[in-house]
């Protein structure tokens, strides 16, 4: 059965999927609804018995219920090959545990046609999946861009009053960059060993991580994929599509995009950048690690002076991505492995931050935070749920985002000490920020504003609480997640000789 | 042969048909009977069996390539003419002889696809060119349309000259006295003078009838000007026809010496993509901003020209497929707009969500968004350039140029989903069912062929 018959990276692709096209012919909202928790819980069901079935070490047949390859374009060497190893575990994990979070917080909301924003919705988890288990560069590049067209449409369509504008702005950024990559998928192709004999080249990944590039076409082609995952991600010099979308983004379209779809570009950077171009990344490195921490300062000074709740999420956001991408580029075992985490953890946080933010947002019609104030006495279960989000998203011991940024700040600092004491400023800025925040909303006195604001619902108390228990049980013991990882970092840095 | 016969045939029934058809909407069916004739019989030659025999001397050779396009071409009319048949009989009073001057431009579709010397190409180019004139000029009290008729004849008449010239130049330099494309004598070494020269007269006016910058400037206007039924056709089929012709006649008689021509082609390619992709950006009416958009194409199908490899006739090929289909199906829904202007299409999700839905994967075709078919038109193009290995900026610039692209086509998807229609004005005429499921069968063959572009192109290696 269970591997000869399905395997679970491509159920976690196409329940979203059919339930997504189904969804759309679907006419009561509120069946929408509920259907769309039901399928996004079945996700979830189908990830956590996936990760039963990670260890194939010890059983070699786990490895056949997670990889399955499809005979698709024999004749150009690309076949329908998805699979999972540690961090396809990992993100596919983060992606089926933030959907039903996302829904069941967002469950109060009725949007105008529920059921186009709903299958949008799915759509996005199916094209987020198969990106996370793609295993052949050109699947990996067909739900790359997949992920980005419902995107598109949901973040035009629902949302604040420049939307179309800021969202065409993140397409263009993010089309051109990945055409950019197409390039150099291509390239590398044309330097693949076969893998049938019907094809001289190959799309698969194994062939991908044996082409022959000599030093100079691995710089060229290594920027071509640079410049997709920073988009994505995004770093420094190519964030500035980002603020503004989160700005004018409906509230579950944030958690996704900020959540898990920003972790496309680490991810990539991860999966195919490091392993293809070990050479280029070698030489480059120095100017990416400056770019990331130039970026983790800038976004912070500048959260700093934000008086936007929203905005302020989006650029700490920006900092706490650009500490990833120097993670990355440290490439050591203590900095990869922060970086998994961390994906996990920010994942977690921000989507958590999202919920209360647009939980005040809701209450208050407000998002200023001078005009808000002495919310902890009118909900006070809202102040401590969010203060601890407020402390991991810090990087608190006990909290998730210690354990990840620990890690990180000393793979940095193995990696060059002047670089990690320039990053650490962040923390000292991400907790001015952050508290200047706490403060001004939840404490001090209240106003006209928040004086009538009462407490939270039962499904936002309950999508908060289950954050709050990862946050916690990720801070203390994080074992599990490093232990599953650990293999995709070995293999990454087995590269790097 | 098959094919040519059949249309040349049905051309002439079409024509003396019009004299005894007693109502308006006869031609229509006996031109829908007639294309699934003319189809039926080049699938019969594709496969083998040749109805009519004849010694052409080997004037033409039909392979699998030219075949294969041919089908293409005739089920791709097809699906013009049944979401369009209407739109034709109200063009004007000569209903039949519209469908008639389509069957004959079908006839020199087939004769550019399955020519072996520079007679019949030149033969095949204007029969195709000369009834593409009258069809543009067919609304007849329509000033703008007489002007883009005239207009196209001019230019048309000028590079048909252009094009002869370079056959006599080809003929006259080469020894042995031939104009079989295959036997076109190159020497070693650099081109003898003659021949250099007429290989510029025959790119230029090949360019020219492809509409490849800098000799697109007709283009735009004829498109505009032409009924829009009409302009859906010529730029679809009648382009992509030129473009067959062009790479056959380059590949079998210039291939062995293309090192000394690809800058020409390089430098058409670019110019085209640019003029194309930022003058389309500019237009406030759809009609025109697609005459653009179909120059910004032309010069995408200019990479199976610089490329010259077999992935670029895969790509050729499945180009002809994504491209007409989309384009064909954007100007059906185009014809029933009441208004032509990008604003004509605000809010149209909400009065015809079909139509605006199957428009949107038409868009998102044009615009290369994978899972469509355009995009595995582009994919393999740019994979043929890459694998060319030259001009790696080339791809790069057609890569930009892509994306430019999206902001016009992305421009119509937003006034169809994200603005509110117009009060009082309905923006959509009354279509009918069959019309919508036509187009739905449409955008299925767009995404069909998106997923597994094997369907097309395997048949090349039949």
């Amino acid at each position: 059965m269970l591997g000869t018959y399905y395997t679970f990276p491509e159920l976690l692709l196409w329940i979203p999927l059919v339930t997504g096209i189904i969804i759309f012919f679907i006419k009561s909202p509120k069946a929408v609804k509920n259907f769309a928790l039901f399928s996004s819980v079945a996700t979830l069901v189908v990830s956590i018995i996936s990760l039963c079935y990670t260890d194939f070490v010890h059983h070699p047949e786990y490895a056949t219920y997670n990889n399955v390859s499809y005979v698709w374009l024999p004749y150009i060497g690309s076949s329908f090959s998805v699979g999972m190893d540690g961090m396809g575990f990992l993100l596919t994990f983060l992606t089926a545990f933030s959907f039903p979070l996302v829904f069941a917080a967002t469950y109060k909301r009725e949007y105008p046609n529920a059921n186009v924003y709903y299958g949008l919705m799915l759509l996005v988890q199916a094209g987020l999946m198969g990106v996370f288990v793609a295993m052949d560069a050109l699947v990996f590049y067909f739900f790359w861009e997949l992920a980005l067209i419902p995107m598109y449409f949901l973040c035009s369509r629902w949302g604040g009053e420049f939307r179309i504008r800021v969202t065409f702005k993140f397409f263009i950024y993010t089309f051109v960059s990945s055409l950019l990559m197409l390039i150099g998928i291509m390239f590398v192709y044309l330097h693949t060993p076969p893998v049938t004999a019907l094809s001289e080249h190959s799309f698969y990944i194994k062939s991908f991580y044996s082409a022959t590039l000599d030093a100079s076409q691995q710089n060229m082609v290594f920027w071509l994929f640079f410049a997709a995952f920073a988009v994505k991600m995004p770093i420094f010099p190519f964030h500035s599509w980002q603020p503004d979308l989160y700005e004018q983004s409906s509230d579950s379209t944030v958690m996704v995009l900020s959540g898990i779809m920003v972790k496309m570009g680490i991810f990539g950077m991860l999966r195919w950048l490091l392993p293809i171009f070990p050479e280029a990344v070698e030489k480059n490195d120095t100017i990416i690690l400056v770019m990331c921490i130039i970026g983790i300062l800038y976004a912070s000074i500048i959260a700093l002076s934000q008086t936007d709740l929203k905005r302020i999420v989006a650029w700490s956001s920006i900092a706490h991505i650009g500490l990833m991408g120097a993670g990355i580029f440290a490439r050591n075992n203590t900095s990869l492995q922060g970086v998994m985490l961390e994906m996990l953890n920010h994942g977690i946080n921000i989507i958590a931050l999202w919920i209360v933010v647009d939980i005040i947002e809701k209450k208050t019609g407000i998002r200023k935070i001078s005009e808000l104030g002495g919310l902890a006495t009118k909900s006070s279960t809202l102040t401590t749920f969010f203060i601890i989000i407020v402390l991991a998203n810090i990087g608190l011991p006990l909290t998730n985002g210690f354990v990840g940024e620990f890690l990180m700040f000393t793979g940095l600092f193995e990696y060059n000490k002047w670089m990690a004491v320039f990053a650490c400023i962040s923390i000292i800025l991400s907790a001015t920020y952050m508290l200047n925040m706490v403060q001004k909303v939840f404490f001090g006195n209240t106003n006209s504003i928040t004086e009538n604001v009462g407490s939270i619902s039962g499904g936002q108390k309950f999508t908060l609480s289950v954050i709050v228990a990862a946050i916690i049980i990720l801070g203390i013991y994080p074992g599990p997640v490093l232990h599953l990882t650990q293999d995709t970092v070995t293999d990454i840095l087995q590269k790097f000789k | 042969m098959n094919a040519i016969l059949i249309s040349a045939l049905w051309g002439v029934v079409m024509m003396f048909g019009g004299v005894f058809f007693k109502k308006t909407s006869t031609p229509k069916y006996w031109a829908i009977a007639g294309i699934i004739i003319l189809l039926a019989g080049n699938m019969l030659e594709f496969f083998g069996t040749q109805i009519f025999k004849i010694d052409t001397k080997g004037m033409l050779r039909f392979d699998n390539f030219g075949l294969l396009f041919n089908t293409i071409a005739f089920a791709c009319t097809l699906l013009f003419f049944l979401l369009n048949g209407r739109d034709i009989e109200k063009v004007g009073e000569n209903g039949s002889e519209y469908f008639a001057l389509i069957f004959f431009i079908l006839c020199g579709v087939s004769i550019s696809s399955s020519f072996n010397t520079l007679l019949m190409l030149f033969l095949g180019i204007e029969i195709m060119s000369i009834p593409s004139y009258i069809l543009t000029g067919s609304d007849k009290r329509n000033l703008k349309s007489n002007e883009a008729s005239l207009k196209y004849f001019l230019m048309g008449a000028f590079s048909t000259g252009l094009m002869l010239m370079g056959i006599a130049l080809i003929y006259g330099g080469n020894s042995l006295g031939s104009f079989y494309i295959n036997m076109i004598e190159l020497g070693t070494g650099p081109m003898p003078v003659m021949i250099a020269a007429g290989l510029v007269l025959l790119v230029v006016s090949m360019s020219f009838k492809v509409s490849a910058a800098p000799f697109h400037f007709w283009a735009p206007d004829v498109y505009d000007g032409a009924p829009t039924v009409f302009t859906s056709f010529m730029a679809t089929i009648v382009k992509i026809a030129g473009f067959i012709a062009f790479i056959r006649l380059f590949k079998v008689s210039f291939g062995i010496i293309q090192q000394q021509w690809q800058m020409l082609i390089v430098l058409i390619t670019a110019a085209t993509l640019l003029i194309g992709n930022l003058t389309a950006v500019f237009q406030q009416s759809v009609k025109r901003m697609l005459a653009y958009s179909s120059i910004a194409h032309a010069g995408f199908m200019m990479f199976a020209l610089f490329a010259l490899n077999d992935t670029a006739q895969e790509g050729l090929l499945l180009y002809a497929v994504s491209y007409s289909v989309a384009t064909i199906g954007m100007f059906a829904v185009l014809v029933k707009m009441n208004d032509y202007t990008i604003e004509g299409f605000n809010g149209l999700y909400k009065t015809n969500p079909v139509l605006a839905g199957t428009a949107t994967i038409f868009l998102l075709s044009l615009t290369g968004i994978p899972l469509t078919a355009g995009f595995t038109a582009k994919f393999y193009m740019l994979l043929a350039a890459v694998k060319d290995g030259h001009q790696v900026w080339l791809v790069i610039l057609a890569v930009i140029c892509a994306a430019i692209s999206a902001v016009y086509y992305f421009r119509v998807i937003q006034a169809m989903y994200f603005k509110e229609p117009a009060a009082g004005a309905n923006n959509v005429m009354p279509v009918r069912s069959s019309f919508k499921y036509l187009l739905v069968i449409a955008a299925a063959i767009i995404i069909i062929v998106g997923i597994l572009p094997s369907l097309v192109v395997d048949w090349l290696y039949y």
